[in-house]
């Protein structure tokens, strides 16, 4: 079976010299999420962005059911991908039942089309659309915008989902929302996700595998059961973070 | 009162639409070309300062200056009209193209990746993004624009373009200081209602929640 998505040893050099991603290898199966975990600046964002064109690798190259990206047309490639990042992306002037639309509104579906289908995906996640359509982005919470942000990039239904730390701005309770709705969206609707993050717990619950970007490079690629195990340096030194507070309650505990 | 309207009301009118019909018309030439210009040096902006600079030193020039060198030239010295809607078009370059430059660099470059990634082609994201995040500072452009220029087209009847410099300067020949406030009132009046208008326009457009236009 063809993966949905197959980096082959991208490798890709900023005009300034700089390698951003290093021979990073690996394949994405039709359906489920992996979570690309690593601190900022390890490339992570810019290995999401070469699936839909928005960065070129300078060699490999990144194929998608068989088919590489190179040979695609960029904005034909863009509107069949779903793309979410963090709250800024929401469009300030458009309500939020035009923002949901706008892909479709590219593609020139016709405007009763588009609102209605609009608002059966702003119901999908969970916002009233007869409430929410007509309000604009200002108007909402920033969870209220993340949903607006997902079902805005379902539209089009494109078999791809990329997201950039869509929760990064997000206090963790509403966060911890989101990552349910997402979770039991997926289940339902069957996408393949590439979900950016630095969040290990979001990747252990969301991902079915993990793999950490260490300097551009590709540094693990595992299950996320195995991920907490791994002696991996790079992988324990990730944990040995994300665990600080418990452990330092837990000493003050004993103390 | 009513003595000197009877007299000058019906003089007052005409040359009132002659203002505006010269304001009007150099606005509407600035506009074609500061705003197309001030876009496509958003896509070029190394070229920014050298054009934004030129549009400042016609700014700078005294506006009697202007209409004096304009009034040699051939064709355009023919027809005093011309003279003034080119002059006037030159001071109402700066404030428009200085304000669709911003307006459209001051955009959350996030949002134009978005705009990207999303699929939108260059002509829509200019189209659905750029120019509606845009379109309250270049407005702002054009009302700064516009109220300069009711205020230097009185000096336009000094080469014989009309407007309503022609009481001002009729009424300093003769030290007839009603005449003077015949020509300069309406146009006080009709910068005020310009400026109004525009105001009205650009807070029409300007983005919901978004920093603060102008």
């Amino acid at each position: 079976m063809t993966a949905a998505i197959e980096f082959q040893k991208v490798r890709l050099v900023a005009p300034h010299g700089k390698c951003l991603l290093d021979d990073i290898s690996f394949a994405v199966e039709e359906g489920t999420t992996t979570a690309v975990l690593g601190r900022s600046g390890s490339g992570k964002t810019t290995l999401l962005r070469t699936v839909n064109r928005m960065a070129e690798p300078t060699s490999g190259d990144v194929v998608l059911r068989g088919k590489s990206v190179r040979e695609a047309d960029p904005v034909t490639l863009r509107r069949s991908i779903g793309y979410v990042i963090q709250e800024t992306g929401l469009f300030p002037h458009m309500t939020v039942q035009r923002n949901v639309g706008l892909v479709l509104e590219a593609k020139g579906m016709p405007r009763r089309e588009r609102m209605l289908r609009s608002q059966d995906l702003l119901n999908a996640v969970g916002l009233e659309a007869r409430t929410f359509g007509k309000r604009y982005p200002h108007q909402l919470s920033g969870g209220q915008r993340q949903r607006v942000g997902l079902s805005r990039a379902l539209a089009a239904e494109p078999k791809i989902l990329l997201m950039d730390e869509p929760f990064g701005a997000l206090d963790p309770l509403t966060r911890t929302e989101m990552q349910d709705m997402l979770r039991e969206l997926l289940a339902r609707m069957h996408r393949t996700v590439l979900l950016v993050t630095h969040d290990l717990n979001e990747a252990l619950y969301l991902g079915d595998r993990v793999v950490l970007l260490h300097e551009g490079k590709l540094a693990a690629d595992l299950q996320p059961e195995d991920f907490l195990r791994s002696r991996q340096p790079e992988v324990e030194a990730y944990v040995r973070a994300f665990h600080r507070g418990e452990l330092s309650a837990a000493a003050e505990k004993r103390a | 009162m009513s003595e000197f309207l009877e007299q000058y009301g019906g003089q007052i009118f005409e040359l009132t639409v002659e203002h505006l019909w010269l304001t009007g018309a150099a606005m509407l030439f600035a506009t074609l070309i500061a705003v197309p210009l001030g876009m496509w040096l958003t896509r070029r902006p190394g070229w920014a300062k050298p054009v934004i600079g030129v549009a400042n030193v016609l700014q700078t020039i005294p506006s009697l200056a202007m209409f004096g060198f304009l009034l040699p030239l051939p064709w355009l010295g023919e027809r005093a009209a011309r003279v003034a809607i080119v002059a006037l078009t030159a001071y109402a370059l700066l404030p428009i193209l200085r304000n669709t430059y911003a307006g459209i660099r001051g955009i959350d470059p996030a949002l134009v990746q978005v705009a990207r990634a999303m699929g939108l082609t260059n002509v829509q994201r200019f189209l659905k993004v750029e120019l509606p995040m845009a379109a309250s500072l270049i407005l702002a452009g054009l009302r700064t624009a516009t109220v300069t220029c009711v205020g230097i087209a009185t000096i336009a009847a000094a080469v014989g373009a009309g407007g309503l410099g022609e009481l001002i300067f009729r009424g300093v020949a003769s030290i007839d200081n009603e005449l003077i406030l015949a020509g300069a009132i309406p146009a006080a009046l009709l910068a005020l209602a310009c400026d109004g208008v525009l105001g009205l326009l650009e807070r029409r457009f300007r983005v919901p929640g978004y920093g603060s236009a102008a």
